[in-house]
């Protein structure tokens, strides 16, 4: 900001000591000794000096030059991420490439180069240079092209608002364009009005007005940061402008609270979309489900491993790659399974219960024995880290992926029952199994592919499951009882039926979660559904006709 | 008399050698613990009558699923809910034993509720310094929650495989709701530290015999009530309703009742199982509720042979055996054998071991013992 050095702004800093420290000395160096532009190798070996104050004007200096490596140094120096070389004294700056530090100057347009540990030294800095710095670079990073840079230097002006910095936010407004960072810059500069005391009471109550409208809980700080007389007119309006905001977040916590049930019930619905085909067309309790899941998760991590060995670049194709890999190695396990034990056991479900719960607990081990019993790190791909908001509330991409993903899965199992062969087949036997058979169909074969297409769902559930949960030999375990409840709740061999559980279950629990506590909500659901099966034995959506026996 | 009368024609070989068996293990082992030198070789280590008493525990504990698997089918893979609540009364009793003599030596709260910050006893802990009080609620408690989980299933005709998840969720949702620190149950560390029972240390040498007896006994008269309950008529319509509940309804039978009695019954006498369980290991945690070691309990009757109740202890004891072999010599092992014996039995034992020797030895003799 060249506006800073201006001498005669200086008497109006009176708000924050601290920010006021720093801006003097911003302004007063800026001004004696502005640099005629770049900047220089020995003001960047400044920063490494102990003394506070020599390090406070390079700053200073650095953030005046005008240069566009300054943000990116001073962005450094904040994150600790600036070296200085041992050898010359040379600052670099430290950017993780892939799992390797790489080490560049700032002053030459080189690519970063890797160095030992030790020909490096970090340079620290204090608690009070770092407040400085957020300042500074904020003010510098609204000067950006880039309009992400200019917003989040906007909030960072709301975060802690500073009368000094009024004009700049003025400023920057008149040539904004981006409604967003406009905005966020306009409840900036409301923010620095009302918690500056110098202001007249009317143009600080035009200010509360405002930020009462952002309605965010970063406003509200502001709001209660505020120097205000006790009891005068504007506390009065600054308290009701408070009540305001705390009933927008009041209400926005309710939209948090039942997106936080959507995307649970989407997890739950993947989870159990799988079973409900197992346990719908073929009546078979399979409790080895779960671990069809966990061998999804863990096969992803595999995937990942053999493509990272291959190029790093795939990694950000490797779930994709994942998907239809797990789907088959879980459905074959699922068909080695249904062909070894589960055919034998048709006419007895309470020993195919007994038996796979044997083969969850083989698989477990198998896994365990492999590869460990700790947690794999299953590496998310860059576009389904982060997260975006709404409104007042976060959401991350991956639960947003997840969710999406689940109901993609969904209509993609019940375009498959409707529309193939295969389908038509399964629903055949699902209805009437001798009279399928009557018909030419040949049903063991569709029980093994039904068997294995419940198994395989489960593993393309793995897949997306492992984005979220702790991908570990016990991964299924976590699942199992949570999708027999959608299931059982849903109503048995109705897809549709297993949706509207595994939402409702979902929402339900994360309402109930804020008043009663995770454990208490999950136990309450439990004695939901048991009390719930009573007076409907068969689900939500029962199956009709002769298959319901 | 009249028990023997009862007895006469109900009783087959089988059960008077299992129960003649358990008679002399009652004798037996404590003896072997409390006569002979410790570097005897007949010696039984107290250790040894602690294991030997848990797989007792574990026997009576299958003998209940026998009961309701075997010869009502009901599949319950909640059984261990029943267990660990009879084993809390049990554990309760205990912990007000105490008396003081805790790390922070409160004269009426138990360490965990001292370190929770509590200043008075919660109400549902009262009365349970009496021991008679504490031995009603081992029944009472799980049968209260058998009666009325069975109340509204078997009233809704909740049956098969819809009722073992029922269950498993019964006993989930009491494993989460206990690892609970404010529930007042100690939270996940559970109940420990006992110190004595009836005024006798628990580490006493006759305490552990005399509580392996008593679990030996208790094996035997539960074993000679669920004989006269499946031998009477109560038991052949048991049978129908394990075979062929909607007929069984149709010939005028209220079959819930029935299942429901039973039911409640095998729940007390879990319940039993846990409280005899609890001074032996001396701790009872969440982890009993935990729904893969009900499971682990239906295995053991799988094993043995369900539906002779001779086959449930005999599966509890064995299966117990190899699993203190394995972890001892062979941890990582053991799911991989448990999960077999998971297949193999419902594969190819579908009578167990029990049904299994049976057959063999009927097919010998040409005849058969039965």
């Amino acid at each position: 900001m060249v506006a800073r050095s201006d001498p005669r702004r200086l008497p109006r800093i009176l708000s924050t000591w601290l920010a006021s420290l720093v801006l003097i000395l911003l302004g007063a160096t800026a001004f004696a000794a502005a640099p005629a532009g770049g900047l220089t190798a020995e003001q960047l070996q400044r920063l490494g000096e102990r003394n506070l104050q020599v390090v406070e004007t390079a700053v200073a200096d650095i953030a005046a030059s005008g240069s566009p490596a300054a943000l990116e140094v001073l962005r450094a120096l904040q994150d600790g991420r600036l070296y200085r070389r041992e050898a010359d004294g040379v600052m670099l700056v430290a950017v993780r490439v892939g799992g390797v530090q790489l080490y560049s100057d700032p002053l030459a347009s080189t690519t970063g180069e890797p160095l030992a540990e030790a020909e490096v030294t970090l340079v620290r800095v204090s608690n009070r240079i770092r407040r400085a710095l957020s300042a500074v670079i904020a003010s510098l990073s609204l000067d950006s092209e880039d309009p992400d840079v200019r917003f989040a230097a906007a909030r960072q002006f709301i975060d802690s608002p500073d009368s000094a910095l009024l004009e700049a936010i003025e400023t920057a407004l008149v040539d904004e364009a981006d409604d967003r960072v406009r905005t966020a810059l306009e409840v900036a500069r409301a923010a620095s009005i009302a918690s500056d005391p110098g202001q007249s009471e009317e143009a600080r109550s035009e200010a509360v007005d405002r930020l009462a409208a952002a309605g965010s809980s970063r406003a509200r700080r502001v709001l209660l940061g505020m120097f205000i007389e006790e009891g005068s007119e504007l506390a009065t309006r600054r308290d009701a402008a408070v009540e305001v905001i705390d009933r927008n977040l009041a209400r926005w916590q309710q939209v948090q609270n039942l997106w936080f049930g959507l995307s649970l019930g989407s997890v739950l619905l993947l989870a159990a979309m799988g079973l409900a085909i197992t346990f719908g067309v073929m009546g078979v309790i399979n409790m080895a489900h779960g671990e069809m899941i966990m061998i999804g998760a863990y096969t992803t991590f595999v995937v990942q491993g053999v493509l990272r060995g291959i190029s790093p670049a795939l990694a950000e194709v490797s779930l994709l790659i994942a998907l239809p890999v797990a789907f088959l190695v879980a459905g074959l396990i699922g068909v080695f399974i249904e062909r070894t034990v589960i055919r034998r056991l048709y006419s007895r479900p309470l020993e195919t219960l007994l038996a796979t719960w044997g083969i969850s607990l083989i698989l477990q081990q198998l896994v365990r024995t492999f590869f460990g019993a700790s947690n794999q790190r299953v590496e998310t791909p860059s576009w389904l880290a982060g997260s975006m908001e709404f409104g007042q509330i976060m959401i991350t991409y991956n639960r947003l992926a997840i969710l999406i993903f689940a109901l993609v899965m969904l209509a993609a199992v019940i375009l498959l029952l409707k529309k193939t062969a295969l389908g038509l087949h399964i629903r055949a036997v699902t209805q009437n199994r001798k009279m399928a058979e009557s018909m030419g169909i040949r049903s063991d074969r569709v029980d093994m592919l039904t068997f294995g297409l419940g198994s395989g769902i489960a593993g393309v559930a793995g897949v997306a499951l492992s984005q979220i949960a702790n991908v570990s030999p016990n991964l299924g375990q976590g699942y199992i009882i949570d999708s027999f409840m959608v299931i059982v709740f849903g109503g048995v061999g109705n897809l549709f039926g297993t949706l509207v559980g595994a939402m409702t279950l979902g929402i339900t629990t994360q309402l109930v979660e804020p008043s009663l506590g995770a454990v208490a909500a999950k136990v309450l659901i439990l004695v939901f559904i048991i009390i719930f099966i009573q007076f409907r034995p068969r689900g939500l959506f029962p199956q009709k006709g002769r298959a319901a026996e | 008399m009249i028990t023997a009368r009862l007895l006469s024609g109900r009783m087959t070989a089988w059960d008077v050698a299992f129960l003649l068996l358990l008679l002399a293990l009652a004798m037996v082992v404590p003896l072997l613990n409390l006569v002979p030198a410790a570097d005897s070789s007949f010696h039984v280590s107290a250790y040894m009558v602690s294991v030997l008493g848990k797989y007792l525990c574990y026997a009576l504990l299958a003998l209940a699923i026998d009961l309701v698997w075997g010869y009502c089918g009901i599949l319950s893979l909640g059984h261990g809910a029943f267990f660990g609540l009879g084993g809390y009364a049990m554990g309760m009793h205990l912990m007000r034993n105490i008396d003081g003599r805790g790390v922070y030596g409160h004269p009426l709260l138990p360490d965990f509720m001292v370190f929770l910050n509590w200043d008075e006893l919660p109400w549902y802990w009262l009365g349970f310094d009496l021991l008679p009080f504490a031995l009603l609620m081992v029944v009472l408690a799980p049968g209260a929650l058998a009666f009325l989980l069975g109340w509204f299933a078997f009233r809704s005709r909740v049956t098969g495989v819809y009722l073992s998840i029922v269950t498993q969720a019964m006993t989930f949702a009491l494993m989460l709701a206990f690892f609970q620190n404010d529930l007042g149950f100690g939270g996940s560390d559970g109940l420990t530290d006992f110190r004595d029972l009836l005024g006798v240390s628990l580490t006493a040498d006759g305490m552990r015999s005399g509580l392996f007896a008593a679990s030996a006994i208790m094996l035997g008269l539960a074993y000679l009530a669920c004989r006269l309950i499946v031998s009477s008529k109560l038991g052949r319509v048991l049978v129908g309703v394990r075979d062929a509940e909607a007929r069984l309804r149709f010939l005028g039978y209220r079959a819930e009742r029935f299942k429901l009695a039973v039911w409640t019954f095998s729940a007390m006498l879990a319940g039993i199982a846990g409280a005899l369980y609890v001074p032996q290991v001396g701790i009872i945690n969440p982890g009993e509720f935990a729904p893969a070691k009900s499971i682990e309990a239906v295995v053991w009757v799988a094993v043995g042979g369900r539906g002779f109740l001779v086959g449930g202890p005999i599966g509890a004891v064995v299966v117990n055996a190899f699993k203190t072999f394995f972890t001892g010599n062979f941890a990582d092992y053991w799911l991989f054998f448990l999960g077999g014996l998971f297949v193999f039995v419902t594969l190819f034992l579908p009578q167990g071991l029990f049904g299994w020797a049976r057959d063999r030895l009927a097919a010998r003799k040409g005849g058969g013992v039965r």
